[in-house]
């Protein structure tokens, strides 16, 4: 990893009443909520540049950002910047903060690049699809924290109250030593995006980008983390071993790329604690989006934040009225830790619950019982040699539009 | 293999929305549906065709009532007066809340899905009820788990309500709407002035109604408290209710003491008024006057922008139920009970129709 230990220049000292300069990169849905959600912390900050791979979803998200926060808007058409290249355009103007919300497969690089420039950093969950850009995000992770880089990660839950209070209370013995977890991602699925006429193949699959592992990392990486990293944080580590199973029952058309639809993970911490982990995207079935806890002295529903012990004390966070937006506050502790230059790196629990979900899919496509140290030593790279929109990604259409999806006992992963 | 990619190839297509035939879509034939008057009014039970859900519907004669609360009342709220005489049109009103039976054929567009899989045959309504639109995918269950086969269906948007009015318009060709604020009173009320259709006393809350001191934090299936004099389940409490109007908090003094099926036609996505209270309000909450403006806050963990036009992710005790007035309007009033009531819904409504998300 060739990553300057030293910065060319200097992380923003910002104090209090600093004007803040946002540059976001990655104009989606999510992107221009976190976008919003920035701006929207106390003391001056100004978004004055965009990128995105494409301009139409840069020029919508602009829009929904000046009307909910006008005054703090300030992204001149000379700011504006589009294509594979454009975040480095971003990233290299005069910014202090850098929020990367592009599909998961390119933050690697996305983020390598932001630290390697001095920026502090928001970016979305998951921070990378393979074994090699977790490892670049653990790496540019040390950079970051060398250099008093600030970094939030976007797994809200560490910012809900209602979580906090629970998983507290949980590691301080509420429910003695715990055996095993449970979590879940159980739901109907997500959009699709059919195919247009005139586009290439990269079009296509930036556009499509949930169903191609090198830009999605399969839904057990883009939803399943937000549990997997729940028990994590809970268990103070990732799991040891994991294997499990997988496949796609009715994600067989057109527009349904090459992930899998179903997933269910038996994951093995260093101390044998088991973390049992599903994730399913099909309609009409039992649904479920949450996590578990079940200890010697009482069990743990942590989603819920309600815990329930033998010896019959029963415990529930209530939130008040209008309660706590975790997607704001999250902003708030990365803006309220640059401004008071006090410690915020999230990307290494971002990084390791990351690997946490990979491990766990590179588990249910090959079958295999695998380890930690195996998993995030594999050299396995989804990403296409070279990202333009004539040149080809590595998994392509039969001749029905149909994409091959991982065997298990067959698919190398590692 | 081969039947299913076949099968999901047809689900890929019953995603997109079609325009619709010209014309009416045709009444579905259902046994004591029809009235020419107030007193040839019965029950009926409406089977949604195409689909495994029906619901109950109950004669509302409507006439004169008296709609707010007197300044006396223990708990009163100040947007419910000044009281207003009100003469109210004669409906039918679903017994029940709308269960996610009924909801979810509209939501995860399940009935489509049966057809294309050859469980369900076509009707001839399918035409009209195909050309609506249905909500995205949601991400994560909007039940919050807290039960689906009988429980009410929460967690929609009052627009998405509406939308699903004109879905069940369409799939039965007989005109059904949210009640008016004015209407669910009234319905609520069942010729009672009290602060509840039992009486006054919130002791015996428990007996007709789920609410904080008896919900165990999560809402119960419809219709299993007693009714109120009309037949009505849940009225108060179990989940609140959307209706027609705008939460303004002065508009009963715009009315002038007497006013006619008024309702408070919106022009903002908020607030829009819910009734009814629920199962995580206070007994209060539940009187039969007592009104609630929507907020934004009940969006607040939508991490996508624009938010979504069909969920609220921090309203899950939020439904609602159907009425059918007895003289419906013509088709070309409908727009202003199904259609958007806003530019930003409308926006985000014909882009999901082109295909985009």
């Amino acid at each position: 990893m060739l990553l300057a230990s030293r910065l060319e220049r200097a992380p923003a000292g910002a104090r209090p009443g600093d004007l803040l300069r946002v540059a976001l990169v990655g104009c989606g849905g999510r992107g221009t909520g976190a976008a919003i959600q920035a701006l929207s912390t106390a003391g001056p900050v100004h978004l004055v540049a965009m990128a995105d791979a494409f301009r139409d979803r840069l020029d919508s998200s602009l829009a929904e950002i000046v009307k909910a926060v006008p005054e703090r808007v300030d992204v001149p058409e000379s700011r504006r910047f589009v294509g594979f290249e454009a975040y480095k355009q971003a990233i290299d103007l005069d910014v202090d903060v850098v929020l990367l919300t592009t599909p998961p497969g390119f933050r690697p690089e996305h983020f390598a690049h932001a630290v390697a420039r001095g920026r502090h950093v928001f970016m979305e969950k998951p921070v990378a699809v393979d074994a090699p850009g977790v490892r670049a995000v653990l790496a540019a992770a040390q950079v970051a924290k060398q250099n008093d880089l600030k970094v939030g990660v976007g797994l809200q839950r560490h910012h809900d109250p209602a979580y906090r209070e629970t998983v507290r209370r949980i590691q301080e013995g509420a429910i003695g030593k715990v055996l095993f977890y449970r979590c879940y991602w159980n739901s109907s699925g997500v959009w699709t995006r059919a195919r247009e006429p005139g586009w290439s193949e990269m079009t296509y699959q930036m556009r499509n980008w949930y169903y191609f592992n090198w830009l999605c990392g399969d839904h057990i990486v883009e939803q399943h983390i937000h549990n997997l990293d729940v028990c994590n944080w809970i268990q103070g580590a990732p799991p040891a071993q994991a294997q499990g199973q997988g496949g796609r029952a009715v994600r067989t058309g057109p527009d349904t790329g090459e992930i899998y639809d179903h997933h269910a993970v038996e994951f093995t911490y260093a101390d044998g604690t088991k973390m049992l982990s599903q994730c399913r995207h099909i309609g009409s079935c039992w649904d479920s989006v949450s996590e578990h806890a079940h200890g010697t002295l009482g069990v743990a529903d942590v989603s819920a934040a309600r815990i329930t012990s033998q010896g019959g004390w029963d415990w529930r966070h209530r939130s008040g009225e209008e309660g706590v937006d975790p997607y704001q506050a999250e902003h708030d502790a990365l803006f309220a830790a640059i401004r008071a230059g006090t410690p915020h790196m999230e990307a290494e629990y971002g990084a390791t619950s990351t690997m946490t979900a990979i491990f766990g899919r590179m588990a249910t496509y090959s079958g295999r019982l695998l380890k930690w140290d195996e998993a995030l030593a594999s050299n396995v790279r989804l990403a296409p040699e070279r990202l333009d929109w004539d040149a080809l990604p590595r998994s392509l259409p039969d001749a029905h539009g149909r994409y091959q999806s991982a065997i298990p006992g067959v698919t190398p992963v590692l | 293999m081969a039947t299913l990619l076949a099968l999901a190839l047809l689900f890929q297509d019953a995603r997109k929305f079609p325009d619709p035939p010209a014309g009416l879509s045709p009444p579905a034939p259902v046994a004591d549906a029809e009235a020419g008057s107030v007193a040839e009014m019965k029950p009926y039970r409406e089977a949604i065709p195409g689909t495994d859900a029906a619901f109950d519907l109950v004669p509302i004669p409507g006439g004169t009532f008296r709609m707010g609360s007197p300044p006396s009342e223990p708990g009163r709220g100040s947007d419910e007066g000044p009281e207003v005489e009100v003469e109210i049109a004669p409906f039918w009103m679903a017994r029940c809340e709308t269960s996610w039976d009924e909801y979810h054929p509209f939501m995860l567009a399940l009935d489509r899905k049966a057809r294309a899989e050859g469980k369900a045959s076509a009707a001839p309504q399918d035409p009209w009820a195909d050309a609506v639109s249905r909500p995205t995918p949601p991400y994560v269950p909007m039940d919050f788990e807290m039960g689906v086969h009988g429980f009410p269906a929460i967690s929609m948007t009052q627009f998405a309500a509406r939308h699903y009015t004109k879905w069940l318009t369409m799939k039965t060709g007989r005109f059904y709407r949210l009640p008016s604020e004015a209407e669910w009173e009234c319905a609520c009320r069942a010729g009672t002035s009290t602060a509840y259709s039992f009486g006054d006393d919130p002791r015996q809350l428990g007996e007709y109604a789920w609410y904080f001191d008896d919900s165990d934090d999560a809402y119960h299936p419809v219709g299993t408290k007693k009714p109120n004099p009309f037949g009505l389940h849940d009225m108060h409490g179990n989940v609140a209710e959307w209706v027609l109007d705008a939460h303004e908090k002065g508009f009963y003094a715009t009315l002038g003491g007497h006013a006619a099926n008024p309702v408070c036609w919106p022009s903002q996505p908020y607030p829009h008024v819910v009734r009814g209270g629920s199962w995580d309000d206070d007994a209060e909450k539940l009187r039969s006057a007592a009104r609630r403006g929507s907020t934004m806050s009940w969006k607040v963990q939508d991490p996508q922008i624009p938010k979504s036009i069909w969920y609220l992710t921090n309203a899950r005790f939020v439904g609602f139920r159907v009425v059918r007035p007895l003289h419906p309007p013509p088709p070309e009033e409908w727009a202003r009970y199904f259609e958007p009531d806003a530019d930003s819904i409308r926006a985000v409504l014909e882009k999901q129709r082109a295909g985009g998300r």
